[in-house]
Formats: C-alpha cells, structure tokens, sequence
C-alpha cells in the first residue's frame, strides 16, 4: 500500500513518436485509476512505465514517496494483470500463483497459506493442479488475478484484462473485479479503452488523448462535466451531439432557432453545443427551449431508440436523440427539447469547456489541460 | 542504436553480453581464428624444407599457386562438381517438393523416407555408392548389364576419369536433393492455395501456374537453398575422399582434397594456409553476389 | 526464413472417387504414385542395398550375376559380429555417441543463452552479430582445419574427447542460434513482461520461463546438432589418429581402406548400417522436428 505518483512523464521513441508527452498525476491507497482513451492515446505506455517495462524518457515515477526510476520491475513491489493473462504454461495453477513469492523468498509455509486464501477467494480451489492449457477464459483470467491479489503489491496494475472474454463473462467479471478491489486498500492502475469499464470500477478516470491527459475526475464528473470537446465526444454512447454554431449576440444560431449563452464569458463569433442523445427529449407543449426537425433514421437499441434528426432551418446539422422506446412520435417531423440544464458549451477553437456561471467557480480547482 | 542511461536497460545489456559471452569466445576461436591464421601463414613458408618453422616469404605462395596446374584442375573439379550437382539438385529437389506437396494416402512416411538421405553421414554413404559403382559386383553394372542389357560388359567406373566424376556427382545429388526439397516444400506450402485457384480460374495452365505463382514466390527459398548448396559443395571433402580418394588421376580430387593433401601429406602449412585463403575469397565473393541477388528478389516478390 | 512446415492435405478430392467426365484424373494418379514409388526407390535404395549386402554371406555378394535377395542359406549375421569381435565398433560407437551427445548438450547450453540475447535484449550490434552467425555457416570445415590442427598440437588436445568437443559445439552454435531465437521470437512478450513484473530476473526467465517454455524447440535443435557432430568426418580424420578413439564414419570409411585387393564388402556394408541405424532412427521418429529446425532457422547442407 503505497500513493502511486507521476511526475511530468514523458516517453518519446523518435521525435514523431511521442507516446506520452506530459503526465503528472497521483493515485492514493484505495483509489481505482483508470487510464481510458483511443488506441495510440498512450494509456498502455504510461501503464509498462508505471511497471518498469519501459523507461520514462524524462520525468518521475514514484511509488510511495521514492523514485523508482532505477529499479527494476521486480523490486517495484507492484502485481500486473496483463491482457493476454501471461500465464506461465508450463506450470500449474498453483505454481503460476506463488512464483513471484518463491522469487521474494517468502517462507514455503507462508507461500501455502497465502496461495491457498487467495485461490479460495477466487474459487480456484479445484484447479490448482491444472496447467493453464486446461483452463476456460474465465478461468485463466483469475488465476492471473490470484496472481497479482497473492503479491499483495504497493499498486496493482491491469492492462485490458477484459477484453479478451466474451461479452457475458465480462460483466460477470467486471462486478467481480469491484468487489475484490473495493476490498483492497491499495491503488489500483487499470487501462482500458472501454468506457463502461472506466466508468463502472473507477473512483478516479483520466481521460487520455494524444500523449496528453485530457481531463482526470471521478466518472460522474467525467460525464457530466467533460473538460472538453474529445472527453465529451469520447465519453458516453451513443456519442454527445456536437454541434458548432455561429453565435449573435448571446444566442446560438442552430437554423431556424436561437439559443441562448449562458453568462460568464464573452460569446465568440463561434461556439460548440454539446448535448448528450438522451437528454435531448420530446418536447412537451408548454416547453421553452425547443427545435423541429425532420426524422431520417431510426436505430432500435432495443431499451430505446436513436432517432438522427434534421434541424429545421440547418440542413446539415444533425442532432440525435435517445427516446425511449415506448414513446411515439410523427414519423416525419417532431419537435425536441433541448434542456438548457443539459447543455455543454465548449471553445470552437480549442475545444474547451466554457464554464457557465453556475460552476465556474468549482472548474477553478480543476487541472490544467493540454491537448 | 546509441547507449543509454536506463539502467534498467543497462543491466539488461550487461546480462545479454555475458549470455553471448561463452558462444561468441567459441565462435571466434573455431571459425575466426583459423581464418585468420590461414592469412597470416599463407606469407610464410612453413614446410619440411624449412623444418616446419615459418619462414617469411611475401607473396611466394602465391605466385606458386599461379603456376601450379595441379591447384588449377583442382579449382576446375570444385567448380564443374558444384554447378553440375547444384542444377540437378534443384531440379530434382523442386520435383521432390512438388510430389511431396501433394496429397496422398501416407505422405507422412514418404516425406520421412525423402529426408533420410540428407541426415546420413556422407563418409559413410560414400562406402554405399563405392559399392554400388563397383566394377566387379556392382549392382549398378549389374542393372545395366543384365536388366536394361543397355551394356554389353560392366564398366569400371570410378576408374574412369569422366565417369568417377560423374558418380561422385551423381552420390552428391542423392545426398542433399533431400536438403533442398525440404526447404521447397516448405516455400511451397507457404504459398496461399487461392492463388493457384484464381489463377486457374483466369484460365491458367498447371504449367502456367507453375511458371507465373510457384517459381517467382519460390525464388527466396531457391536462391537460399542454392547458396547453403554452394557453399557445402564448394568445400566437399569427405564424399570424393572416401569414394574416390580424388582419382583415378586427379581426376575427382576437389580443392579441399588438395589442400588435405598439401597439410597432411606433404605437410607444406604455409602453401595449404594460402590455398585456404584463395578458397575462402571465392566463397566469400560468391555468397556477397548471391546474397546481394538474394535481398533484391526478395524485394521484387516482397516475400520474406 | 521463419516458415515452418504445415502438414495439413490439400484440399483434393478423396481417393478412387473418380468424378465421372473426368477422363485425366485416373491418368494423373497413375502418374503420381509413378512419382512418388520413384522417390521413395532413389532414396532408399543406396542404403537397402547396403542391408541387403550387409546379411549375405561372402560368396552371396560376389556372386555373378548379382543376388539381389540371398536364398535361405546365404543370409549370415557373420559381418556384423565381425564387426564388433575383430574391428573394435562397440568403442567407436561410444566415441562418435559421446562426442555428439556431449557436443548437442554443450552446444545448447551455451547457444541458447546467446540466442535469447540476441533475440530479446536489444544488443547494439545486433544485426551484424546475425550476420556473421549467418555467414559462418556457409563456411566449410576444410577452411578451418589448418588453423585448428595447430591449436590441437599447441594445446596437446589430439586424441582427446576435446579435440572433437569443442569443434562440434562451434559448428552447431550459429544453427542453435538462429534456431532458438526465432523460435525465442515467437514467444509471446506478454509473458516475459510478467515474468519480471514477479520479479525473475534475466537469468531466472531464461532458465526457469523461457527455457522450459521452448522445450520442443531445445529438441529439435539438438537433433539437428547431433546428426551433425555424428556426421562430421574432416575433424574426426584428422585429430583422432588412435585407433581406439575413432568415430565411426572415420572407422567405416578406413575399413574400406585397409587392403585393396580383398576389400570386405560385408563388413563394410554392414559398417554402413551400424553407423547410419541411428540417424535413421532419428529421422524416423522426428521427422517433423527436423524438418521444423532446417526450415525455422537457418539452412545447411
């Protein structure tokens, strides 16, 4: 149990590859980190710097208040469960489990004791004997799991470890994963480029884009309130409308409608609307804010449906709108309400977040971004 | 590839040259050392007239291997027995691999019966072909005499010089045609099938096929095959030492037989050094060309 | 060069199902079990011949015209019990067995190791070390064997297990190296990675992650040097003068040798078999590995 710390990380392969540019954060006991964010964001690189498998080019990586540039993986202290499992085929189950104590030197019986909890933990107790050739997905995923929880490491990390099971086993392992951390009080790094997966297991995301830490909050925060245009873009499914509008005044012109800027900053000759597809709704009659537009496409979700509908007046824009599926509505033309509360306003130009006066004051705390 | 301050990396780097430490030792020791040597030696004369002890000479090993006729037939021997061996080797080998690569009722135990050839020792195969080719009782006579009757009386091969020749090669192709079919195969079977069948499709012939799919994407696999060939028939010394002794006359006595024989009978070092250095320059010039062959086909085919 | 041999069929139709309309097809298997009853014929036929000689009795073999199968009363065991009372074959067996034994497993202790360097801790100079690991197997022995023979004589080593040792572990060295680290290569990185997140370090992973791992491939490798160290004649030739410490093919090819006007074709013939048995039981059992070793790494004649 250790504060897992970043300090103004860096990698960089060739001056065109530059994995990981500046990254300074901090993950305290208890805490659940994830790195999300597109392949090539950077995610995995800061993840093998963290775990010594590859050599930050300038900055620190320090494990409980020391830097561990120097050390080598295996005197980090630290478990990783790896994408691919990485299980040892030529030993069993129980010997994939203590090999990393046996190198510690951890006394045989002690080595038993631990193993033997941890198997039981993960229900393992009948397949220690059995080489990983032998197992199913499922099964291999924990014996990795056994593997890093039976370290009981300074910081844990996790690298994909579910996207190689198949979708229902997933959910069943993602729920099992929270369990088993929510018990640990030590930080925990995972990675992944799923979002439910940040959003579900993490307290803490850090959004990734281009070498670059893009926004780092709690996943409410995250999603309520995306620092800029790619966190809002990349966070939530079915994507956030982004839509950018040419401003008069302090209204958005979207066609055939104005709609107004909150105060707190200058309005720019341009400006991005973001509004996520399900808080677009049906407009009841007495609603203020509201637009019509013509239905092109409807996609069943099932629960719901997407509706990507033409804005009267903008013939090119197209907002999309998460109704559920025991709503009607005309076929053709409807008319939507745009929940002004909803509303994400970000800068044209560098995709910023524009604060509106109601939280200006707490996006004050926030960190810097760069992208 | 620049030095690093990683230590991490350091470490690693200092634990990969001790790994390669014992290896590279024996390596230099066994193969570059004796090259080397070779070099040096071939200034001196070291034989019986001077006592054994090395006595520098400059270049007079040389200007003696000029004029000396007996080097020259061998160097022509090496020559003739590499090419002629190494084309039909190829051929045979490509025919191998093609039958090999069909599918039939126990290919396994066909494709184990090709390689054998290949894994026998060669000093001992050569006892095989002496007595195959054996004057008196060979069955080679025999066959020709009294089954095909395309021979009146039995010949006496090995003692012929173009004939001895000729055996020797023919033991040469038996022995590693094998080699080469194996490779092939290999390089055959990592050629996609659907190739083959859009083709066919196109309306190509089987030989069409062969000549526009097979040979080109096989072109990597055959130069490389070719070169290993070259470079072990060049240097052949057992089969024509246990089948032939070089004879009759000269006749089969390849270039590493005469230096054997310059060392280990007339025991002339510093004049064998140089004809160990003359070997190694043809062989080295040959494997640059080909090699540099070798990386412009595998451009052109983009095969690996 | 990291093709390795697939044995799945072709997709051909199933045998003796001729579809009706094709009129070639029957000709075309004609032609291939033609095909293939010659290949199986050109490569065994020098080495059964060779049996067939080595349990005839004298007057069986030179018998004119030639008996290919002897009758009931000229089969004879005698040339292989001449074999083992008057010339000595049991020690030159055990010479050529612990040579090559002792050489395979020195040469894949030392091999490995410098394979794994080269394929996974990114050496500066990586690629040159490969290449001259490539080239030197093109090098035939008769250039080294001058340089050697005076090392030999300097270090006393003639007619010492040494003598022939340490040649045959260098010999086999560049083709373990190729053929270890390719097949190091194809390991998958992940669990290298995790091997030192636990804390192995180089060292350990080699011997108690990697090594284990690459089981089949140490196999391989060391059938493909064993057949070479049994093979090898130049070096035997000429640092083994005593007779007792001969290899076998040195002793089978002087067999021949000894006198020139009785030459003993049974014995010889039956010297053939004793030092090719084992190769060919190699070869019988293994074939796929061997095939896999000179395909995978690097190639030799």
């Amino acid at each position: 149990m250790a504060k897992l710390e970043l300090r103004h990380l860096n990698k960089t392969y060739s001056p065109k590859i530059v994995p990981v540019k500046d990254l300074s954060l901090a993950v305290e006991d208890g805490e659940f980190l994830t790195f999300v964010g597109p392949s090539g964001c950077g995610k995995s690189t800061t993840l093998r710097m963290i775990a010594g498998l590859e050599q930050p080019t300038k900055g620190e990586v320090r494990i409980g208040d020391r830097n561990v540039n120097a050390k080598a993986p295996g005197d980090r202290n630290i478990a990783m469960v790896f994408q691919s499992y990485a299980l040892y085929p030529h030993m069993t189950v129980h010997d994939n489990i203590a090999s990393g104590l046996k190198l510690q030197k951890v006394p045989s019986n002690e080595i038993r004791h631990r193993v033997a909890e941890t198997g039981h933990i993960l229900g393992l107790e009948e397949l220690m004997d059995r080489k990983p050739a032998k197992l199913s997905g499922g099964q291999r995923q924990r014996v990795a799991l056994a593997r890093a929880l039976v370290r009981r490491p300074d910081v844990f990390l996790l690298d994909e470890p579910l996207s190689n099971l198949d979708a229902l086993l997933r959910e069943q392992v993602r729920a099992e994963l929270k369990q088993i951390f929510d018990a640990q009080s030590t930080p925990v790094v995972y990675v992944t480029h799923d979002q439910t997966e940040a959003m579900t297991l993490s307290t803490k995301v850090a959004v990734l884009n281009n070498g670059y830490l893009q926004q780092l909050d709690a996943p409410h925060e995250i999603y309520n309130k995306p620092a800029n245009q790619f966190v809002a873009g990349f966070i939530g499914s079915p994507q956030m409308n982004l839509l950018t509008l040419k401003c008069q005044s302090n209204n958005a012109i979207l066609g055939d409608y104005r709609i107004p800027i909150p105060g707190g900053f200058a309005p720019p000759p341009e400006i991005v609307l973001g509004i996520r597809p399900e808080h677009v709704r049906l407009a009841r009659p007495d609603e203020r804010q509201t637009i019509q537009g013509q239905v092109f496409l409807v996609e069943n979700l099932g629960m719901s449906y997407l509706l990507s509908v033409r804005v009267k007046g903008a013939e090119n824009v197209t907002v999309r709108a998460l109704l559920s599926a025991d709503q009607r509505w005309n076929n053709e033309d409807l008319t939507l309400a745009l929940p002004l509360e909803s509303i994400h306003w970000f800068n044209a130009q560098n995709g910023d977040r524009l604060p509106t006066t109601h939280e200006e004051a707490r996006l004050d705390q926030g960190i810097p971004v760069k992208r | 590839m620049t030095t690093t301050t990683d230590p991490i990396r350091a470490r690693e780097q200092r634990t990969g040259w001790l790994l390669l430490a014992p290896a590279a030792l024996i390596l230099l020791a066994i193969y570059a050392y004796p090259i080397g040597r070779a070099f040096v030696l071939s200034f001196f004369t070291e034989n019986l007239g001077t006592g054994l002890e090395p006595v520098f000479s400059g270049v007079d090993n040389y200007v003696r291997m000029a004029l000396d006729g007996r080097f020259w037939l061998s160097i022509w021997n090496s020559t003739i027995f590499t090419v002629v061996s190494l084309i039909l080797e190829l051929i045979l080998g490509m025919a191998f691999a093609l039958i090999l690569d069909q599918a039939f009722r126990g290919r396994g135990i066909v494709r184990t019966i090709a390689i054998l050839p290949w894994a026998l020792p060669t000093a001992i195969i050569a006892l095989a072909w002496r007595w195959i080719f054996n004057d008196q009782y060979g069955v080679w006579n025999d066959m020709l005499v009294n089954w095909f009757h395309i021979l009146e009386n039995p010949v006496n091969w090995l003692g012929n010089p173009t004939w001895a020749m000729i055996c020797v090669i023919a033991a040469d192709v038996w022995k590693t045609t094998s080699f080469v079919s194996i490779l092939l195969l290999a390089g055959l079977q990592s050629i996609s099938q659907d190739l083959y069948e859009a083709h066919s499709i196109d309306g190509a012939t089987p030989w069409q096929s062969f000549r526009q799919i097979t040979l080109p994407l096989l072109m990597p696999q055959i130069l490389i095959a070719s070169l290993f060939r070259f470079a072990q028939a060049f240097g052949i010394f057992d089969l024509p030492q246990v089948m032939t002794g070089g004879g009759p006359g000269g006749a089969t006595e390849m270039v590493s037989l005469y230096i054997y024989a310059t060392v280990m009978n007339y025991l002339d070092f510093g004049y064998g050094a140089a004809l160990v250095v003359i070997t190694f320059l043809v062989l080295v010039a040959v494997v640059a060309l080909s090699t540099f062959f070798l990386s412009k086909v595998r451009n052109a085919t983009g095969v690996q | 060069m990291t093709t390795t041999a697939h044995d799945t069929p072709r997709q051909t139709p199933p045998a003796g199902h001729a579809t009706p309309g094709a009129q070639s097809f029957p000709l075309k298997k004609v032609l291939l079990w033609v095909a293939i009853i010659a290949v199986v014929l050109f490569s065994l036929g020098p080495v059964l011949w060779q049996w067939l000689t080595s349990i005839k009795t004298n007057d069986a073999i030179t018998e004119l015209p030639v008996v290919y199968f002897p009758a009931p009363n000229q089969y004879t065991l005698q040339h292989y019990i001449e074999l083992f009372t008057r010339e000595r074959f049991g020690a030159y067996i055990f010479n050529s067995a612990f040579v090559a034994i002792t050489s395979t497993l020195l040469c894949l202790a030392i091999g490995s190791p410098a394979a794994y360097a080269l394929a996974r801790l990114r050496l500066p100079g990586e690629q040159f070390i490969l290449a001259a690991v490539l080239i030197v197997t093109l090098f035939p022995y008769i250039l080294l064997f001058l340089g050697l023979l005076e090392i030999v004589r300097v270090t006393g080593l003639a007619n010492n297990y040494l003598a022939l040792i340490i040649p045959y572990t260098a010999i086999n060295l560049p083709l373990t190296i190729l053929v270890m680290r390719s097949f190091f290569q194809q390991l998958p990185r992940d669990l290298e990675d995790s091997a030192k997140v636990d804390g192995y370090n180089t060292v350990q992973m080699l011997t108690q992650i990697v090594l284990p791992m690459t089981l089949p491939a140490l196999v391989t490798t060391g059938i493909l040097a064993f057949i070479f160290a049994w093979n090898e004649y130049i070096f035997a030739l000429t640092f083994m003068t005593r007779e007792n410490l001969k290899t076998i093919p040195v002793a089978a090819a002087q067999l021949g040798g000894t006198t020139l006007f009785d030459v003993p074709f049974g014995p010889l013939a039956a010297a053939t078999i004793v030092g090719t048995l084992p190769l060919i039981l190699l070869v019988l059992f293994f074939q796929r590995k061997i095939v896999q070793g000179l395909t995978s790494g690097a190639v030799k004649g």
